[in-house]
């Protein structure tokens, strides 16, 4: 379980980081959630992976640590209204600026 | 219990909330509730740096769950500073937008005050958790206070702007991750106490951990690679909320220093933080040196403001990694100065640019401007005190970080920069000066609008704040001196936030 957890984190995180440092802000958007995603599984998996055993005292013999999960659970619920926000933001600029570059304008569109 | 200590995070979050939901109600009503709001906040500020002068650690225990289970907050002298620095700040930041500004766009005032609640609550937090939540409040808040007024340009900026603090919210989960996986816990204080003695084999995985906290708190402060976001987020902002951005990258100073000098500071030479601090020297005096490029570069006085608050943040965290208790007490002073006149800056670059026929606050234009004693009087005033020329409390800060910073070996690395971007602020303020006051004509009476009575004294106000720092320089001196003292005894933090706990855990174990 701990390989396909690293590898899972390492793919979602390579291309969360890929997407983040393209050039229109749709692909940074998607980018920004992929990390996000990458994150909550790392935070979740801190809390050490163990099967069989709920975060509750008293059922089995070696219950899980209920914090990460409580962590995990603020941080879905910040990076989900976050992502919604850069959404809005990114149409609100796009409209705006008539370009979905990240920093507005194509530095290209002139050459072309 | 002290219930009062948890006042400057409720008062602002019931005030916001109760705006949002009555933004029917007309402007009137909703300026008096906002300033109501902060005049408290500045009333309980008071009270917090009278308290923290009496007892040097005051907790409060949110829901009393003992530390380190549940989350607690904790009032030293830091905090009250810090507390009493940022009502003032956003008092006039109220009193200005409340003039016209806050119209521009909607739920003005409830977004500062949500803000604040941001902000004081990243104060007052002993939970590194509870740090990121609040670090997320205040920076949604000002996410839509930096887009209040709309505008391509604010758009533009603020999408370089919410990304990248997306992106260092990220990272800063990660190193709270990495730090709970190893210890168990996100008490700053119990934080403090397991990493003094932690196994050497832990000891790279605090590092990765405290450099990604470094990397998150430099996001936040505009610590050299990371700060291209500030200049045009901070001169796009409309000028009240880029005024009371003014104290957002001295959250993140705070944040290192909470974090790095007691967090990771309790033990003798811990090796975790001597690289942070080994990082952050040489950084932090480029990013120096660049803020004095940039304010020289500026081709408006918003933005040569953005790079006046680069060069202090540059200031702050370089005599931060000295790890010097004198030297934390003079930067500490420098903060309180540099707050208040790059505050200063933006309100007076939206003001004057009002009285100017055209161009706003742009260099390259030369126009006819009105009032042009009074504002320029404002002006120069304002620019003795950033140029930290005497009799203001920017001469004395400084003169206390050079002298406090002699003793060390390389000083010259500290003093040249620091020196060097004074003469590059005084040389851009007076080219930005005589090429507004003197070159062009007065404008003539009957075009000329009213000076805004109010608009002025608020400014005015603030630079005699500043100018009284230097009267009463002593008082405030020793207080700070006091906090910094507090800063450097991790140990005792440790024991008031924990107390009994570590008692009965070391009972446990025998």
């Amino acid at each position: 379980m701990e390989l396909v957890i690293a590898i899972t984190l390492g793919v979602l995180t390579t291309t969360g980081v890929y997407l983040i440092l393209r050039a229109r802000t749709f692909s940074v958007v998607l980018g920004l959630t992929l990390l996000s995603h990458g994150v909550n599984l790392f935070l979740f998996s801190m809390g050490r992976l163990t099967t069989a055993s709920p975060a509750v005292i008293g059922l089995v013999e070696n219950y899980t640590d209920p914090l990460p999960q409580a962590l995990v659970l603020t941080a879905i619920v910040i990076s989900f209204s976050m992502t919604a926000f850069v959404v809005v933001l990114a149409l609100k600029a796009a409209v705006e600026l008539r370009s979905d570059h990240v920093d507005g304008e194509d530095p290209n569109e002139d050459r072309q | 219990m002290n219930h009062l200590m948890i006042m400057p995070i409720v008062i602002p979050l019931l005030t916001g909330a109760f705006l949002l939901v009555m933004y029917r109600y007309n402007i009137g009503r909703q300026r008096s509730l906002s300033i109501g709001s902060t005049l408290l906040l500045v009333i309980f500020a008071v009270w917090a740096i009278l308290q923290a002068g009496v007892s040097d650690y005051t907790l409060y225990r949110l829901g009393n769950w003992q530390p380190p289970f549940g989350i607690v907050l904790v009032l030293d002298r830091l905090s009250a500073i810090m507390l009493l620095l940022t009502a003032l700040l956003s008092l006039f930041c109220v009193l200005y937008a409340s003039r016209g500004s806050d119209r521009e766009g909607s739920h003005f005032h409830a977004l500062l005050q949500f803000q604040l609640m941001g902000i004081n609550g990243a104060f007052l937090t002993g939970d590194l958790f509870n740090l990121f939540v609040f670090f997320e409040v205040l920076l949604i808040a000002s996410y839509a206070l930096l887009l209040h007024g709309g505008g391509r340009a604010r758009s533009r900026a603020g999408l370089h702007y919410v990304v990248i603090n997306l992106a260092g919210s990220a990272l800063f989960l990660l190193a709270l991750g990495i730090l709970y996986g190893l210890t168990g816990t996100l008490n700053m204080a119990d934080l403090a106490r397991v990493i003094a003695t932690a196994p050497e084999a832990d000891l790279p995985l605090l590092k990765a951990a405290s450099l990604l906290l470094m990397v998150v708190f430099g996001i936040k402060a505009a610590l050299l690679p990371l700060l291209f976001w500030l200049p045009r987020a901070y001169s796009a902002a409309s000028a009240p909320v880029a005024a009371l951005f003014a104290i957002m990258t001295k959250v993140g100073f705070y944040a290192m220093v909470r974090v790095f000098l007691v967090v990771f500071g309790l033990d003798e030479g811990s090796p975790a933080n001597d690289t942070v601090l080994a990082w952050l020297w040489p950084m932090a005096l480029i990013t120096l040196s660049l803020g004095g490029i940039g304010v020289l570069g500026a081709s408006s006085l918003r933005t040569l403001t953005a790079y006046m608050v680069i060069v202090s943040v540059g200031i702050l965290l370089a005599t931060m990694s000295r790890n010097d208790e004198q030297l934390l007490a003079a930067s500490l002073f420098y903060l309180l100065h540099s707050t208040c006149m790059t505050a200063v800056f933006f309100l007076l670059a939206d003001l004057i640019g009002r009285y100017r026929e055209n161009g706003y606050d742009r260099f390259s234009v030369i126009s006819p401007l009105s009032h042009r004693w009074i504002l320029g009087t404002v002006f120069l005033v304002a620019a003795v005190s950033m140029a930290s020329l005497p009799p203001f409390s920017g001469f004395v800060s400084k003169a206390w970080i050079l002298q406090s910073s002699s003793t060390l070996p390389d000083y010259l690395w500290l003093w040249a920069p620091i020196l060097i971007s004074g003469l590059l602020i005084i040389a851009a303020l007076s080219r930005a000066g005589s090429g507004w006051f003197w070159r062009p004509e007065e404008l003539a009476d009957k075009a000329a609008p009213a000076l805004d009575g109010a608009r002025t004294a608020t400014v005015c106000v603030m630079i005699a704040i500043s100018f009284s720092l230097a009267i009463f320089a002593q008082p405030v001196m020793d207080y700070l001196e006091a906090a910094a003292r507090l800063i450097y005894e991790p140990s005792g933090y440790v024991e008031a936030v924990l107390g009994d706990y570590v008692g009965q855990s070391r009972e446990v174990t025998e």
